[in-house]
C-alpha cells in the first residue's frame, strides 16, 4: 500500500495528483498564484481533501513545473519533460508523441517504449505558439479558451493572420474586430496560426505513432483540429484524467518508482536500440 | 523652387517643406487610422508654418509605411533610401544608419558615394522595434518622451532576461512587484533593445560614423546604450531631429527631381490642394 504524490507548479496553474497502487485517489487544480511556494501548498491540501488523506500518509511527493524549486514539501523535484512524458503514457498507453502547450512555453516529446523522453523540442522564447498566445487573443476577443476553441466550427470565412508575432498578431486581430468581421472567422483565424506555429515544433522531432496532448490548450478543438491536419496524424483522446494533470500525474508515478523501485527491472541489453538523448532547442 | 518630403510612419507622421536646401517649415503628429488622412493633415500643419499653401510646392516626394496611400505625391521612395539621403546629406561621413521606427527597426550601410551598399530589417518580431518600448512605457505608465531623462537616473544594473515583449512584459511586473526602481528597471530594457539591435547592424558589418535616425534615437537611454552594445560611439545629428529623417530625405530627393527636370527644360506646375 503506497500513497504517493505529485505536485505540478505552472505559470498559469498548479496541480497536485495523489496516488494509491497506480490509481488517482485524489486530484487538485488551481490558479497559480504570485508565489510558487503558496501555490503548492494550497494544490496540495486540496488534493489531500479530496483524497482523504492525511499528509502524514503521503510516502514520497514529487515536484514539477516552472515553480518546482519554491515547493517546500516535495522530497524531489523532476523536470516537467520526464513527468509529461510518463504521464502522458499513464493516460494513453500507445502514445508515443506528447505535444505539451503551457501557458509560456510549448513543448513536444518523442517517448521510448519504456515512456521515457527520447527527443524533444520547445519553444519557450516567443509568446506565439505558446497559452499565452491564446491567453491573449481571447482577452482581445472577451470569451475563455475552451470557447474561442469551439468559434472554429462555426467559421465561414477564417481570417489568416499575417504575422506570427503576438504583438503584432494582436494588432490585427484588433483591426478586424473593428471593421466588423465576424468573431468565429477570427478566432478560427487565431486557433489557425496557433496550430501552425505548434506543428513547426511537432515536424522538429519526426512524429510517428500515437500522439496524445497534454497541458490546458488541448481542450482547445479549434487548435487540436487544425493540429491534426497539419501534422497529418489524429491526437488521440482519453477520458482517464484530465490533459492538464498530466504533469502531476507523472510526477506521482514517478514517486511511485522510487519507494517500489522501478517496476520493471532494469534488464541488461534489451532488444530495442537505444537513442541517444537528442535535447533540440528551438526559438 | 519649393519641395515637400512626407513620410507616413505606423506611429507618426512627418513633413518637410524645403526651398533651394534650406528647411522652411517641418511638422510631426501622431499618425491617424487612415494614412491618407494622417498625409493630408501633417501637410497642412507645415504648409501654414510656411505661410504657403500646396500650389506653392512644386514636388513631393512620399515614404515610409503609409507612401502608397499619400493622394499628392508625385514619388515615392522607401523608407531605407530616404533615410540615407537625409542622413548623407546633414553629415557625409556617415557610413551606417540605425533606425528603429514604431514597428520595425533597420540598419543602412552606405558606400562612400552615400549609396544603400547593404541593409537589414526587422519587422516580423515585435522586440527591437519601438514598440517594445511603447509597451513597457504604458506597462509603467510613464510617457515614451520621459523614458530617456528617467533612465538617466539608474543607479542599480538590472537585466531584462526575456527577449519576447509579451514576455518581458510580465517579467517587468514582477520587478516592479519586487519593489525595483522605475528608472532601473527603464535602463535594463533600453539595454535589451540596444542589445536586440546592436546584433541586426552587426549582421551587415558595422562600419563608422554611425548615426541613429527615427524618433526612438531621441531617447538618449537608447541611444547610449546601443553606443555601449556596439562598443562605439554614435554621432548625434546636430540641428535636426532625427525624427524627420525620413521626410528630410524624401524632400532632398524632390528637390533632385526638381533639379533634374529643370536641366531637361520640362517645367513644373504647383499643386492644387
Amino acid at each position: 500500500m503506497s500513497i504517493v504524490a505529485g505536485c505540478d507548479v505552472g505559470s498559469l496553474t498548479s496541480k497536485a495528483v495523489i496516488m494509491k497502487n497506480r490509481k488517482i485517489i485524489g486530484s487538485h487544480i488551481i490558479k497559480s498564484k504570485p508565489r510558487p511556494g503558496e501555490s503548492a501548498n494550497t494544490v496540495l491540501e486540496g488534493a489531500l481533501l479530496s483524497a482523504g488523506v492525511a499528509k502524514e500518509e503521503i510516502q514520497y511527493c514529487i515536484g514539477t513545473g516552472y515553480g518546482r524549486e519554491k515547493i517546500e514539501f516535495v522530497d524531489e523535484v523532476v523536470s516537467e519533460i520526464r513527468c509529461h512524458g510518463k504521464g502522458a503514457r499513464w493516460m494513453l498507453p500507445t502514445a508515443e508523441i506528447v505535444i505539451d502547450i503551457g501557458g509560456q512555453d510549448c513543448k513536444t516529446m518523442k517517448l521510448d517504449k519504456d515512456g521515457n523522453v527520447s527527443r524533444f523540442s520547445a519553444n519557450d522564447k516567443c509568446a506565439s505558439g505558446t497559452g499565452r498566445f491564446l491567453e491573449v487573443m481571447a482577452r482581445v476577443l472577451n470569451v475563455d479558451i475552451e470557447e474561442l476553441g469551439r468559434l472554429s466550427a462555426k467559421a465561414r470565412d477564417p481570417i489568416t493572420l499575417a504575422s506570427t508575432c503576438t504583438v503584432w498578431a494582436q494588432a490585427d486581430v484588433i483591426k478586424y474586430l473593428n471593421s466588423g468581421v465576424p468573431i468565429e472567422d477570427i478566432g478560427a483565424g487565431i486557433n489557425s496560426a496557433m496550430a501552425s506555429r505548434v506543428a513547426i515544433l511537432v515536424n522538429t522531432i519526426k512524429p510517428e505513432g500515437d500522439i496524445f496532448m497534454t497541458g490546458g490548450v488541448a481542450k482547445n478543438i479549434g487548435v487540436v483540429e487544425t493540429l491534426e491536419k497539419l501534422v497529418g496524424r489524429r491526437i488521440k483522446k482519453t477520458r482517464r484524467a484530465d490533459p492538464q494533470m498530466a504533469g502531476a500525474i507523472g510526477a506521482a508515478l514517478l514517486s511511485l518508482e522510487k519507494i517500489n523501485g522501478s517496476e520493471k527491472p532494469e534488464s541488461m541489453n534489451t532488444d530495442f536500440t537505444s537513442q541517444p538523448s537528442v535535447q533540440e532547442r528551438s526559438s | 523652387m519649393i519641395v515637400a518630403g512626407c513620410d507616413i510612419g505606423s506611429l507618426t507622421a512627418k513633413a518637410v517643406i524645403m526651398e533651394n536646401g534650406n528647411i522652411l517649415a517641418d511638422a510631426v503628429m501622431r499618425a491617424k487610422t487612415r494614412p491618407s488622412e494622417s498625409a493630408v493633415e501633417v501637410m497642412q500643419m507645415a504648409l501654414e508654418k510656411a505661410k504657403l499653401t500646396m500650389d506653392d510646392i512644386k514636388y513631393v516626394v512620399g515614404t515610409g509605411y503609409g507612401r502608397e496611400q499619400i493622394p499628392f505625391v508625385d514619388q515615392v521612395e522607401s523608407e531605407i533610401s530616404c533615410h540615407a539621403k537625409g542622413a548623407w546629406q546633414i553629415m557625409p561621413s556617415v557610413r551606417m544608419i540605425i533606425d528603429i521606427g514604431g514597428q520595425d527597426a533597420k540598419a543602412t550601410r552606405l558606400d562612400d558615394n552615400g549609396n544603400v551598399a547593404r541593409y537589414i530589417y526587422n519587422d516580423k518580431c515585435a522586440s527591437g522595434t519601438g514598440r517594445f518600448l511603447e509597451v513597457m512605457a504604458e506597462a509603467l505608465e510613464v510617457p515614451l518622451e520621459k523614458l530617456g531623462e528617467l533612465a538617466a537616473t539608474s543607479t542599480e544594473k538590472l537585466s531584462i532576461s526575456n527577449q519576447c515583449v509579451i514576455f518581458a512584459e510580465t517579467e517587468v511586473v514582477s520587478l516592479v512587484n519586487e519593489g525595483k526602481e522605475i528608472a532601473d528597471i527603464l535602463n535594463a530594457l533600453h539595454h535589451s533593445l540596444a542589445k536586440r539591435v546592436s546584433s541586426l547592424a552587426r549582421s551587415i558589418d558595422v562600419r563608422t560614423d554611425v548615426v541613429m535616425t527615427g524618433g526612438v534615437a531621441k531617447n538618449v537611454g537608447v541611444f547610449n546604450a546601443l553606443s555601449e552594445a556596439l562598443g562605439l560611439p554614435l554621432k548625434a545629428l546636430s540641428g535636426v531631429d532625427p525624427q524627420l529623417m525620413g521626410a528630410l530625405g524624401a524632400a532632398y530627393y524632390a528637390a533632385e527631381k526638381v533639379g533634374e527636370m529643370k536641366d531637361a527644360g520640362i517645367e513644373l506646375r504647383g499643386h492644387n490642394t
